[in-house]
């Protein structure tokens, strides 16, 4: 291979690369410019430079005193999302068997959507001593409809010519399960997962600030007290690189598993 | 030539096929919870298909074709009368025909999840095949209906004719003894269509199966079929008729002119 193919070829590999990186880091390179030029023109309590922020960040992951903190968020999120997956899923099964079933707790899903994560929190504190188990309650509370109604869409939208086919050779209810039903509702069940987990940061935090000795809402609430915007910003950025991993895992989950997709030249 | 209802439709005298495949006795469905929107899909129909017959089952759209059909299958119950597959209910001993009756339906039904493979092997999981023996079987069936090397494609690569193949591929691999076919390439354009009906018939007498052939075209009835079934609305016999190997085109002619004013009536 001629020195003039090799680099052709490297040119066609690593340039779309590089252009797609460019384009996802743009618009934060973006705000991390407008960033520093407000931190030259305000005081370090207000504005901090990124690069104390991107210290603090650093120092927050290398100290394991300060990263069981975050691990410890973590914990929280995906015990809350797993414990709203199962029930919500254990409910959306019924519901979408049985119309009574439906009839009954849709209306009581929907009204526990309305009610603010902030009260939910205040239930806890007031019916609930353990302070895990607070959070947990919380969580499982704040995303068990979403996820709940979710499930039940996808149910519901198993396609019909499709259940016939397979219901033609006789399957038992397992073999049903695992080659109509299952495939059929997976794709809305990561959307879930992806939705329910920036909702789940953000309720987390809140109920972590109110009711918690530790993790990344606690120190937020620490960082308040001492006016530390670096430190807050650094906690806040860790919550965030969670969100970002798990979202990325999401994504490439999708791209294995829906890689049966017909992909169109055309966007929409 | 008789037009009498169901006189040709018996087997033949020193036939050994004596015991019908599929009876319908007297059945009658109804659709609609109340007498105002009551609606009658089949009308006290009565018919015996027997053991190697391909029968094509001929009428106007909404006559109740599918509605036999899916009687049949054992998706749905008549209202009055019996349906009997093999000397059972299906409806009732809905289990017990796993592996027994196969279906190739009007668009091709694949999972889009899964690989032309993996979707003919689909009936063979329900009959819990192994999977080494599965994968040759299934392999086997798409080569034979001339898609070798396709068989890692999702259905979304192959055209319309190749994925109608995939689903005969999948009916065929289960060893079904009954197949049921409701207008299978009727969605397909007519030179696909007239090389599948060629590839359908004659893998269906190679492999001795007994055929219910959903159609509203008298060409691909009289293909098809060796016994042409019409329907008139709501689902009752207007005209029956078997068709030996034999027979001239003078006669098809005049079979297709009787069909055609059975139906226009």
């Amino acid at each position: 291979m001629t020195q003039q193919t090799l680099q052709s070829n490297w040119t066609s590999i690593v340039m779309p690369v590089l252009t797609r990186i460019a384009v996802l880091a743009a618009p934060f390179v973006l705000l991390a410019v407008a960033w520093q030029i407000a931190a030259s023109m305000f005081p370090s309590y207000l504005f901090p430079s990124l690069i104390d922020v991107f210290l603090r960040f650093f120092k927050i992951v290398a100290s394991w005193d300060q990263f069981v903190q975050v691990l410890a968020t973590v914990g929280r999120i995906m015990a809350g999302l797993a414990g709203a997956f199962v029930i919500g899923g254990a409910m959306a099964i019924v519901m979408a068997r049985s119309r009574a079933t439906d009839n009954f707790l849709s209306p009581i899903l929907t009204f526990f959507q309305g009610i603010p994560a902030l009260s939910w929190v205040v239930f806890a504190i007031i019916w609930f001593h353990g302070i895990e188990f607070r959070i947990l309650f919380i969580m499982i509370m704040t995303t068990l409809p979403a996820f709940t109604f979710q499930i039940l869409g996808a149910l519901r939208a198993v396609p019909k010519d499709l259940f016939e086919m397979v219901l033609s050779f006789r399957p038992t209810k397992a073999q049903m399960f695992r080659t109509m039903i299952w495939p059929s509702v997976f794709p809305e069940i990561v959307t879930a997962w992806k939705v329910n987990l920036g909702n789940a940061a953000r309720v987390v935090v809140v109920a972590e600030l109110v009711g918690a000795t530790g993790g990344v809402g606690y120190e937020l609430l620490q960082q308040q007290q001492l006016f530390d915007m670096a430190g807050a910003l650094a906690w806040t950025l860790q919550l965030v690189m969670f969100v970002i991993i798990v979202q990325q895992i999401l994504t490439w989950i999708e791209v294995v598993a829906f890689r049966y997709r017909a992909i169109s030249e055309r966007s929409l | 030539m008789s037009n009498a209802v169901s006189s040709l439709a018996v087997p033949a005298p020193g036939s050994k096929a004596s015991e019908p495949e599929i009876r319908f006795e007297h059945v009658t469905k109804t659709f609609g919870r109340s007498e105002s929107d009551l609606f009658r899909a089949v009308d006290d129909l009565s018919l015996d298909v027997y053991p190697g017959q391909i029968v094509a089952l001929l009428g106007k759209t909404g006559c109740g074709k599918s509605t036999m059909f899916n009687m049949i299958a054992g998706l749905l119950d008549p209202t009055e009368g019996k349906v009997l597959v093999s000397g059972r209910d299906p409806f009732r001993n809905f289990d017990w025909y796993r592996g027994k009756i196969a279906i190739v339906f009007q668009n091709d039904r694949l999972l889009p999840w899964r690989t032309a493979i993996e979707n003919v092997e689909l009936g063979l999981e329900m009959l819990n095949v192994p999977g080494a023996q599965r994968r040759e079987t299934a392999q086997r069936w798409l080569s034979r209906l001339g898609l070798g090397g396709h068989e890692n494609d999702y259905p979304h690569a192959l055209s319309g004719g190749m994925r109608q193949r995939v689903s005969i591929a999948r009916a065929f691999a289960t060893n079904a003894g009954l197949l049921l076919c409701d207008e299978p390439f009727s969605a397909l354009d007519e030179m696909t269509a007239q090389r599948l009906r060629e590839e359908f018939t004659s893998l269906v007498r190679e492999n001795g199966k007994t055929a219910v052939f959903i159609t509203h075209s008298i060409n691909e009835a009289l293909q098809i079929g060796d016994r042409i079934v019409v329907l008139k609305r709501p689902a009752k016999i207007a005209y029956d008729i078997n068709l030996t190997a034999d027979l001239g085109s003078a006669e098809k002619e005049a079979i297709r002119e009787k069909i055609r004013d059975v139906l226009s009536a």
